[in-house]
């Protein structure tokens, strides 16, 4: 008997680790797993008992007793209320098509995976790993949906001494996770996704920006990191090529800004992390000047993908320039919260609905917010349109960094608008005006829609709103306006008036 | 602790990337906080002035200046626990404490801290003791401590 137990931080913070205890008290092989992302069902048990699979959610350690006798040849695990049959079978498995997330939950995180697509990928001309990318149609998934080929052609054509490759680990958005599973998960795709970025860009080094806030993570990532330089996968002549590339973590110390990719390298080399002024884009020079690719984890790990499957076949998932897959993450006042891979252009109500099932209070749904605390609040109507990041943007919203957050009928939207403000208050920077102070005065003025409203504030708030937009240096005070004026526009009933 | 110690603490962080943050966190790690009369030591170390490490250790969150409590409890105030409850759950911690958000109780057994998102959001409310993440996070998750 062999047993399989989730061990990411959604498992641990629901105690997984005294159900491992007992695992191993029983002398029970026990193999600790990442999280396919059914994160409702954990922590999640499989057991493997003459080559069949059993599952059971929730596990925990006073009902481990009892799934144990339920196997078979002396128990029926159907009659154990924790069975679930195989996790293979699950229909919220069943209708996601996963490249990054392929192995999350199937394997050991720290089982050093195949190397042959890899290997060959090394033996080839970086030019033609730019042009695939290229074809593939790759996009920044950390939010703003950049063109990941133009940023390594800029890197690969910029002469330097030095290149680097920084990893963006910084996921600070509400409602987002998928970075997280992703190390804590399958460390492997995003090394290997950093040395394929590496090799293409001829950069030496690379190196993870981790925020503090992912303790779990950071086990993981550094063991697969001494893992990898063991077995060659990263040091010098990697695979016996001439090609050295050095990878290091670096973890973050508590600022959400710091998921902005200069005030990233700023805080990289050891200083507050205020954003710089672009140009020069980081591509040309970034880290301690030198050129740096920046990606977001979620765009690294899907480049092994677009290898393994093809960059045509990659650019054939999706709708429109909006190319290939993307793990989008359900939470919030959810029944089945969780990751859901699957190419672009699925609407949104198919994510809320039928993976999500609806809330899990019960209650009718009211909105949702999707991308984060910079995101948009969306009304039922909107429900229905496909999650690409054009069709987003058509409804004044964005896909962010895939995150949806589902709220039921007793959110007050004008709580949520002055949170949006007040969020910017704590995180900004600093460096610009309409974002440090702009954010204090929309907390005020959100403030005074209790007491009622006149057309003024009204008009206080779209000014403040323009200037922030316009004015501000990044997308932290130019962006704040977008949750806010989602919720006064499709939600006018919770800021005292009906219609503005 | 001597100035001397501290100088052998942070010393290695010279040359590393960003190593004037990973030498506050050896700091933070080492003494739970960031004591005042070491910021001169740091600033000597990195030949940077005392209001530049000052500067750093105010924008971080992590970065803490004042002694640490025994306990160290952090509520979720994100969105997606927001949705799930954590302003209610906020107030019945801070009532059951008798302490706001972002305060210490006098006999530094208690504090307590806003966090914004802890990858939790599909099991929210989140919270974290000490080093400990809770899921689904409910006033009875608190129950016995700082007794």
């Amino acid at each position: 008997m062999k047993a399989r137990l989730s061990d990411d931080s959604v498992a641990r913070a629901l105690d997984s680790k005294s159900v491992e205890v007992q695992l191993r008290h029983r002398e029970i092989n026990t193999e600790l797993v990442g999280s396919f992302g059914l994160h409702w069902m954990e922590p999640l048990l499989q057991i493997s008992l003459e080559n069949k699979e059993y599952t059971f959610s929730n596990v925990s350690d006073s009902k481990l007793a009892e799934v144990l006798q339920s196997l078979p040849p002396d128990g029926v695990p159907e009659s154990n209320s924790s069975f679930i049959g195989p996790i293979s079978g699950q229909k919220y498995l069943k209708n996601q098509q996963r490249l990054v997330f392929d192995r999350a939950g199937n394997v050991n995180p720290l089982a050093l995976p195949r190397s042959e697509t890899l290997e060959s990928i090394l033996s080839s001309e970086p030019e033609t790993l730019i042009d695939a990318i290229e074809t593939s149609g790759l996009r920044g998934r950390g939010g703003a949906g950049f063109p990941a080929h133009i940023k390594w052609r800029t890197v690969a054509d910029t002469q330097s001494d030095q290149k680097y490759v920084v990893c963006n680990a910084d996921e600070g958005d509400s409602g987002t996770f998928s970075d997280r599973m992703l190390m804590e998960g399958d460390p492997f795709k995003l090394i290997e996704g950093m040395v394929i970025a590496g090799y293409a860009t001829g950069s030496s080094r690379g190196l993870i920006y981790l925020r503090s806030e992912y303790p779990v993570a950071l086990e993981y990532l550094s063991e697969a990191i001494d893992i990898a330089y063991s077995n060659r996968w990263l040091g010098n002549e990697i695979f016996g090529s001439r090609f050295n590339f050095n990878l290091e973590i670096f973890v973050g110390a508590g600022a959400y800004i710091c998921g902005e990719e200069t005030s990233l390298l700023e805080s990289l080399e050891g200083k507050r992390g205020e954003i710089r002024y672009k140009p020069p884009v980081p591509a040309i020079a970034g880290l301690f000047g030198k050129p740096t690719l920046v990606h977001n984890v979620i765009t690294l790990a899907s480049i092994p993908g677009i290898f393994e499957i093809g960059a045509r076949e990659y650019a054939g998932l999706g709708v429109g320039p909006s190319t290939g897959t993307m793990p989008f993450q359900i939470s919030g006042n959810v029944k089945r919260g969780g990751l859901i891979e699957i190419p672009f252009g699925t609407p949104v109500r198919t994510l809320v609905e039928e993976f999500g099932e609806g809330t899990l209070s019960g209650r009718p749904f009211r909105t949702v917010q999707i991308g984060g605390p910079l995101g948009a609040y969306l009304s039922e109507k909107e429900l229905d349109t496909p999650l690409t990041y054009e069709h987003m943007e058509e409804i004044g919203a964005g896909v962010g960094h895939g995150g949806l957050v589902v709220f039921d009928d007793t959110v007050d939207l004008r709580e949520q608008a002055e949170y949006a403000f007040e969020f910017c208050e704590i995180e900004s920077c600093g460096k610009c005006t309409p974002c440090r102070i702009g954010s204090v005065r929309g907390k005020e003025t959100m403030r005074q829609f209790k007491d009622g409203v006149d057309i003024r504030t009204y008009q206080l708030v779209e000014d403040l709103c323009d200037v922030m937009e316009q004015a501000s240096l990044c997308q932290m005070g130019g962006m704040t306006p977008i949750p806010v004026r989602s919720a006064m526009k499709h939600f006018p009933e919770d800021f005292g008036r009906n219609g503005f | 602790m001597t100035e001397e110690s501290v100088r052998t603490l942070v010393e290695p962080y010279i040359l590393a990337t960003g190593g004037l943050i990973q030498a506050l966190r050896r700091l933070m790690n080492e003494f739970g906080y960031i004591d005042p009369e070491h910021i001169p030591v740091v600033a000597e170390v990195f030949n940077i002035s005392k209001a530049e490490v000052r500067g750093v250790i105010s924008f971080y969150h992590d970065f803490r200046t004042h002694l640490p409590a025994r306990t160290r409890i952090r509520v979720c105030q994100a969105e997606a626990c927001q949705a799930l409850g954590a302003r209610k759950l906020t107030q019945e911690i801070e009532s059951h404490f008798n302490l706001k958000l972002g305060n210490m109780s006098d006999d530094r057994s208690i504090e307590l801290d806003p966090v914004y998102c802890l990858g939790l959001c599909s099991v929210g409310p989140s919270l974290q003791v000490n080093d400990r993440l809770i899921a689904r996070g409910s006033i009875d998750s608190i129950e016995g401590i700082g007794k």
